[in-house]
């Protein structure tokens, strides 16, 4: 097929251009840019709110904003980056896009639940921005009782309502990720033949099914005290402030993993493409994620070292940190691995991959020193944790979603981006990330604590870096959005296969036909099937 | 901004224990990470597209084999050395929850956004704790509000401060001078206001300070004033009519309770025995006390307790 006969064939964007036909669409393609769209706006937001926060930081005085308002812009910053970008940020966008397509489907099992997610997921949006506009939130994303339920005065409520709300579309989402993984595969595509990426979206949806419920309740249980005065987490009350500890972090400690098993899904894509060879153990990489999945949710103790939980409950989850970040560590070798006799180019994926993977080995490693009992007193609650969940939420898990966005670009949209601009882009984010970052862990060991406007003035030097790393990343994170609009009209017509990809989305034309496959395909090799000593093409 | 500082100051006898964990660390993932790159890099380079690099695989079983070997070295590998390091950092943490037996006893209060401190002595401080050098200090703590966190980094000591329950932290300061003490839990508007100076003295320069205000009633002094205006004595009193147990000699002592548990008399102890009487009944007693909830601020209740610990050496008879 060549690229003019695709252009002119109808596809899933030409198939009804109104608002209606895009706001009830039942094509989990639609769902997925919806998503997409939804979420870039909401980064946007967050974004703004990291923009200031980094810029008040310049000083040791806070001179930018007042200390209240300081408090808002990061918990603002912390409920939208996590509830409503990094959660739903691979799955329900390139996840959406994806899943049928990679297992030979027509659709996921429920697109009527699939757009009740989406909207499910901007009424949470919404309730959330306005909190945001209702004088905002100051008690951080982490909503720690009694603080959340006695003392703070601001718009709690409405912000936990916004999350409560979104966690319906998290678990509606996962629930219809599972059906569609275990029910819909085409004929012959096995468990083991699958793409790691579906492997990655299953052990996520797992989580999302299984963890979601327990911050519904948690919040629940928030409000039911903020509102009514039960007691529950408040000892005033008669309630116990480490039970909320307890149930968020029981929740909150699988999200991570929500966030960033997704992104090892992408890169063990992108890595396999551009080294032309299959990834190094797959199976091993498979059950490794499961792994991941499953000690992920018996470590949530670690985040209260010095909570006031006993020392024997934080031995046991110190041992169980080490033991889940076994898995993860197997994975780096893997991807490593994978480059080794392969034939190795450098297209813009590849560099946003590679650099997943060198800022997700520096968020693991130091995750090992906040896993260290003795080493985690002094870390806890200063900026090497903020430093360490960057680097593994944001560093790796949104290179990873740069890095799918730009792979599979050329498929969701029928057209190439501009290759240098791209490149740049993720060197550029590469350099910013760890110039506003790696400060911070530096900061944090010389007890700078998180959540401070106004700190000593012999922090300053590395508040500056920081903030000057967060310029650059800026750029590296508004630039893609700016030629990837370009591209849109002026981009080159993609190809169906423009890398030489293996994988069943890619049999398919580039933009895919509504119904994805013309003909239900037959898968007969593995996945990754790429020859090893296959001379590579282009 | 004339310096660049990359490691805090060691000023307590906890801090090179911590640091030698940080370094280990460091040492370990520094290489680890630098091997990671190097392959990296190594790979790219010589297995770039086009590259000449021979990439024939001779023997696809054996080198199915051979994969899974590699497998498994880097399975059990960090996995070993990962539990060797559990190993060290769970003793250095044993240490430092395990308050030293004549630990001097320092009160904290936390509230939103102050730190205040009593000293047994009787001298009070707000956002400023005088201690002596090479001796050991127990902090006592609690929360009058949301929960705080005391951090002093340059001790490498930090522990969460709670509403409705005591936490305890200690440290030797090794170093004389001024060290920054922060709350590292949010707690509210002036989260980043809530710090203050930890000042280390020679211990003789701290006797000093503490009898400058010599004419201050000592902490049980006052608690004692307050066990009278309360009228604890009326019931736990030697002449009491009431049947009350007796509280010389009390504290850290094994109590048996009427339920057939038995509990140590501690901080804790009493502090339910004030504000929740009916928990915790000791044996032969009926649950008559009633509650001080509400008529007694976290102030009060700590010198109550310094109080009845320093009735602690009375002859009394033990409670049964």
């Amino acid at each position: 097929m060549n690229s003019a006969a695709i252009a002119s064939e109808e596809n899933y964007l030409t198939t009804g251009w109104n608002w209606w036909s895009w706001l009830t669409t039942l094509d989990h393609k639609r769902i997925g840019i919806l998503y997409t769209i939804t979420i870039t706006l909401l980064f946007g937001i967050g974004g703004a709110a990291a923009a200031m926060i980094r810029l008040d930081l310049l000083t040791p005085h806070s001179q930018l904003v007042s200390v209240e308002t300081y408090n808002k812009l990061f918990t603002m910053h912390g409920v939208i980056m996590v509830w409503f970008f990094l959660i739903p940020s691979i799955p329900a966008t390139l996840g959406n896009f994806l899943i049928p397509m990679m297992v030979g489907a027509r659709d996921l099992a429920f697109p009527r639940l699939n757009l009740a997610s989406w909207y499910l997921f901007v009424g949470g949006a919404l309730f959330t921005i306005y909190a945001l506009l209702a004088g905002g939130v100051d008690t951080g994303w982490t909503f720690y009782a009694p603080y959340s339920t006695t003392f703070s005065t601001s718009q709690v409520f409405a912000a936990a309502t916004g999350v409560f709300i979104a966690g319906f579309s998290s678990i509606l989402t996962g629930l219809n990720f599972v059906v569609t993984i275990h029910s819909m595969r085409a004929p012959g595509m096995t468990w083991f033949r699958l793409p790691l990426f579906i492997w990655a979206m299953y052990a996520t949806s797992l989580i999302l099914v299984l963890a979601t419920p327990v911050l519904a309740m948690t919040l629940m249980l928030m409000g039911i005290e903020r509102i009514f005065g039960i007691g529950v987490f408040d000892p005033a009350l008669g309630g116990d402030p480490l039970l909320f500890q307890h149930l968020f972090w029981f929740y909150s400690h699988p999200a991570v993993y929500i966030m960033v098993v997704p992104a090892m899904g992408v890169a063990s894509e992108i890595i396999s493409c551009f080294c032309r060879n299959p990834i190094f153990g797959y199976r091993f990489m498979a059950y490794a994620m499961l792994a991941i999945a499953a000690f992920g949710f018996l470590v949530w103790g670690h985040h209260m070292f010095v909570s006031g939980q006993s020392a024997f409950a934080g031995t046991v989850f110190s041992l169980l940190t080490f033991l889940v970040s076994v898995p993860s560590a197997i994975k780096v070798f893997n991807w490593t691995a994978t480059l080794y006799k392969g034939h190795v180019s450098f297209h813009a994926p590849m560099l946003y991959a590679l650099g997943f993977v060198g800022l997700f080995t520096i968020g693991g490693l130091t995750g090992l020193f906040l896993a260290s009992l003795g080493l985690d007193v002094q870390l806890h609650d200063s900026y090497f944790v903020v430093a360490h969940f960057h680097y593994i939420m944001v560093g790796a898990a949104v290179m990873a979603f740069f890095g799918g966005v730009h792979f599979w670009w050329p498929k969701i949209t029928g057209r190439m981006y501009p290759e240098g601009w791209a490149r740049f882009s993720a060197i550029l984010t590469f350099i910013g990330f760890n110039l506003t970052f790696f400060p911070q862990f530096i900061l944090g060991y010389l007890g700078m604590p998180r959540r401070y406007p106004v700190y000593p003035p012999e922090f300053q030097v590395w508040n500056v870096l920081s903030s000057a790393g967060a310029s650059l990343l800026a750029f590296g994170y508004i630039l893609p959005l700016i030629y990837l609009l370009w591209s849109l009209r002026y981009g080159e017509r993609a190809p169906a296969n423009p890398w030489g990809a293996k994988g069943l989305e890619w049999e398919t034309a580039s933009p895919p036909p509504s119904e994805n496959f013309h003909a239900t395909p037959v898968v007969t090799e593995e996945a990754y099937a790429y020859a090893r000593t296959e001379a590579p093409h282009g | 901004m004339n310096s660049l500082p990359f490691f805090p100051v060691r000023a307590s006898t906890t801090a090179g224990q911590v640091d030698n964990l940080y370094f280990a660390w460091l040492a370990l993932s520094g290489v680890v990470a630098l091997i990671v790159a190097l392959l990296l890099v190594w790979f790219a380079i010589r297995y770039r597209r086009g590259s000449a690099a021979n990439r024939a695989v001779a023997d696809a079983a054996e080198s199915e084999k051979k994969m899974h070997r590699i497998e498994i070295v880097w399975t059990v590998v960090p996995l070993a050395l990962f539990l060797a390091m559990f190993v060290w950092s769970a003793r250095v943490y044993y240490e430092n929850v395990t308050v030293p037996k004549g630990a001097l006893p320092i009160y904290i209060v936390a509230k939103q956004w102050m730190w205040h401190a009593e000293h047994p002595a009787g001298e009070r401080e707000i956002n400023e704790l005088h201690v002596p050098l090479g001796r050991p200090v127990e902090l006592l703590m609690t929360s009058q509000d949301v929960i705080h966190s005391l951090s002093i980094p340059d001790f490498r000591i930090k522990q969460d401060v709670l509403p409705g329950r005591y936490t305890t932290l200690w440290f030797t300061a090794n170093r004389t001078g001024e060290y920054h003490l922060y709350c590292t839990q949010f707690c509210g508007a002036s989260h980043s206001h809530m710090v203050g100076r930890v000042v280390v003295m020679e211990p003789a320069a701290f006797e000093g300070w503490l009898s400058a205000h010599a004419s201050a009633p000592t902490m049980a002094a006052r608690g004692a004033q307050r066990y009278r205006q309360l009228g604890c004595n009326g019931c736990h009193g030697a002449q009491a009519m009431v049947r009350a147990p007796k509280l010389e000699g009390l504290f850290g002592t094994p109590v048996e309770l009427r339920d057939g548990r038995s509990v140590l008399a501690d901080e804790r102890f009493i502090r339910d025995a004030v504000l929740l009487p009916n928990r915790d009944v000791p044996a032969g007693y009926d649950a008559s006390m009633p509650s001080f909830r509400g008529q007694i601020g976290e102030e009060e209740l700590l010198e109550i307790i310094e109080y009845l610990k320093s009735l602690g050496n009375a002859t009394q008879q033990v409670v049964p």
